[in-house]
């Protein structure tokens, strides 16, 4: 008992950092195509822009996290009008080949400018220590972690099933042809999507600094998990990376928990196994 | 062209050999970790040689000259550091090896020192066995049965009946784990459970809640310091084991003194056994952080790896002074077998003639504050520790 609800405890705060973290490259992957491996950049971006503001000027946590988010996002519009949208529409090896490229170049520039070691965090007192629910306590920052992921999750759906916006994000991933032909802008769209996707990556990417270390070598070695998120979850959809966040949270934290010796094996004979039952994912579209 | 060729290796050969017929030039070959997320461990290693160079330089022979060649491994990584040791024997010729922070390294290198017979001193590598992997490696660093397996016969004596072992999943790690349980449990003491956790940037919260839901009455852990034992301390402390009555205990590496002032309250009370403290009260040892700081900033604590580093080039300067700087390779060996210093900052230390392993006092630390800042304080010295891993299974 006490194991279980240990594990789906910090299964669940892991399991909304890769979910806020991810869903941006799902929504981006699914609407135009574009296979963006250098998702983790932006998330890493966020975490070294937020851990910066935090350390060495004193920013209070919530104003970092929310410049982080701002910043982030419009270095990934500068990014995209500049360098992305050329590649719209261009194979798939041209589109990784770049993001890749992508990938190397912002690890040598943030190894450049912080160094090469993991960035220490530093938590507000007031997210320190626990945080007792009664029958038991709990860390009080993966509490803080899991309800605001529940917040940004909430906002996000609304978002999208609710806006004008939504409307027409939904409207341009179901079919874009059609969308353009009744007069939507999906170029315009598309920028905006994918700021706010990035956005969300550095927001993701700064909550969860304590987990996922911040430093240069972040956007290869978590690469892995955001690409099994949109790979099982499937591609353009808000509900598939929350399903699919979930089985890897709970997956890889009961793995840690209860057979340590065997790593990360286990999560990833599981995505092959489900891939194997269902290559588009569990939510995809075939 | 062909005579072109041959004529530049000739003159290349001439050029070796009038370098190393003059011997008056030492060259020393430094294996150590600059970059990567490892490279701060390997700085404090580099500001030991560096400060003992400062400080020594002019006790050389006159006419003698130490020249240091220094090699990145870039981390634990054994192949690189056994390209590097290559690359130092057979390009620059050096006549002494020393450094790596890793065991791996320091294993990868060891069969090198044997082939081609040059003198290796490990800095800092702490696996048990590394010195019985070639007759031409000395250690002036430490063993982690020096420190972990005493600790288990302290914890027992001292109410802990139950301890869960939670270390890094490499050889140190694994080392630590068997140190601590044998002196553990050959007391009486119980292991509740135990875990190997990954090196690289690991997330340390599913881990410590385990040991924390066994219920244990000590946590015994190890991590390589630096940020790591940071990032495990503030674990054990956001997951509350202290308020749950669990000590945490280990070798002085999840305490190690450069990292303290990160570390915050929650570390308060925690017990390492250990063979240096940046806090120790001998004048030596005073002396020795007084010129640390006035060399890297007031705000700097040497750690353990400064002072492993910082010993080495004691022995290395023994040695080179002993044979006026024309070194040759089993004579440094048996120089070094036996060598004793009374001016380290950890204490007396001495090189086993039997092993060439340190043979050195351990101290029973507590995390107190001292002047407002947390440090490693002193309370019990064992003195002159031998491996325990050698004793007990009869390795030379």
């Amino acid at each position: 008992m006490e194991a279980l609800t240990s594990i789906l405890f910090h299964g669940l705060a892991y399991a909304m950092i890769l979910y806020v973290i991810s869903v941006g490259l799902s929504v981006t992957m699914g609407l135009m195509g574009f296979v963006n491996l250098a998702h983790g950049v932006f998330a890493m971006l966020g975490g070294y822009v937020s851990v910066t503001l935090m350390n060495r000027y004193g920013v209070p946590f919530a104003l970092a996290l929310l410049t982080s988010f701002i910043a982030v996002a419009l270095v990934s519009i500068v990014l995209e009008r500049t360098l992305y949208a050329r590649l719209y529409g261009a194979s798939e090896l041209e589109q990784v080949l770049f993001t890749i490229g992508l990938i190397f170049m912002a690890g040598a520039l943030v190894r450049y400018a912080w160094g090469p070691l993991p960035q220490p965090v530093t938590l507000p007192t007031a997210l320190s220590g626990q945080l007792d629910f009664g029958f038991r306590s709990f860390p009080m920052y993966r509490s803080f972690l899991i309800a605001a992921g529940f917040v940004l999750i909430a906002l996000l759906w609304i978002g999208v099933e609710r806006t004008n916006f939504g409307a027409q994000l939904r409207a341009a991933v179901d079919n874009r042809r059609m969308a353009e032909s009744i007069g939507i802008d999906t170029r315009l769209l598309f920028s905006l999507a994918f700021a706010l996707g990035s956005g969300l990556a550095a927001l993701g990417g700064s909550l969860g600094a304590d987990i996922l270390a911040i430093y240069p070598g972040y956007a290869t070695e978590y690469l892995v998990y955001f690409l099994m998120v949109v790979a099982i979850g499937g591609l353009g959809s808000l509900r598939g990376p929350f399903v699919a966040a979930l089985l890897l949270g709970f997956g890889d934290t009961a793995c840690k928990y209860l057979i340590p010796e065997l790593g990360s094996f286990f999560v990833f004979l599981a995505m092959i196994g489900l891939l194997l039952w269902r290559p588009t994912g569990l939510f995809g579209r075939a | 062209m062909r005579l072109w060729t041959s004529a530049a290796v000739a003159a290349g050969m001439v050029a070796c050999v009038a370098t190393s017929s003059f011997a008056q030039t030492v060259k020393l070959g430094i294996v150590n970790t600059y970059s990567g997320p490892f490279a701060a461990v390997g700085e404090q290693l580099d500001r030991g040689i560096r400060l003992y160079m400062k400080q020594h330089e002019k006790d050389l022979p006159p006419g003698v000259k130490l020249e240091i060649i220094r090699r990145d491994d870039t981390g634990p990584n054994p192949e690189v550091a056994k390209r590097m040791g290559q690359e130092l024997i057979t390009r620059d010729h050096v006549q002494i090896l020393a450094g790596t922070v890793y065991t791996p390294n320091a294993l990868a290198i060891a069969p090198l020192a044997t082939e081609a017979k040059v003198p290796f001193i490990v800095m800092n590598a702490g696996t048990a066995m590394i010195t019985t992997k070639s007759p031409y490696i000395a250690r002036t660093s430490f063993t982690m049965w020096q420190s972990s397996y005493p600790l288990g016969a302290w914890a027992v004596k001292n109410g802990i009946k139950k301890a869960y072992t939670a270390v890094s999943d490499y050889g140190p790690g694994i080392d630590a784990e068997a140190a601590f349980t044998k002196g553990f449990t050959d007391n009486g003491g119980q292991i509740v459970g135990s875990v190997h956790m990954p090196l690289q940037n690991p997330d340390y919260v599913p881990f410590m809640q385990r040991a924390k839901d066994a219920g244990p009455d000590a946590v015994f852990a190890f991590v390589p310091g630096g940020k790591d034992a940071t990032a495990l301390m503030k674990t054990f402390g956001d997951l509350g084991l202290k308020q749950a009555g669990i000590k945490l205990i280990g070798p002085g590496d999840i305490t190690s003194d450069e990292e303290l002032h990160n570390m915050g309250d929650v570390a308060l009370g925690v017990v390492t056994a250990f063979h240096y403290s940046a806090a120790g009260k001998r004048p030596a040892n005073e002396a020795f952080v007084k010129a640390y700081k006035a060399e890297y900033g007031p705000a700097e604590e040497p750690a353990f790896e400064v002072v492993g580093a910082y010993d080495g080039m004691a022995a290395i300067f023994h040695v080179i002074i002993a044979q006026k700087g024309k070194i040759d390779p089993d004579k440094t060996m048996e120089l070094l077998k036996g060598w004793k210093s009374d001016g380290s900052p950890r204490g007396p230390i001495m090189i086993d003639p039997e092993t060439r392993d340190i043979v050195q006092n351990e101290y029973m630390r507590r995390i107190e504050k001292v002047d407002g800042k947390i440090a490693n304080v002193e309370f019990e010295t064992m003195p002159m520790v031998k491996d325990p891993w050698k004793e007990i299974n009869h390795q030379k």
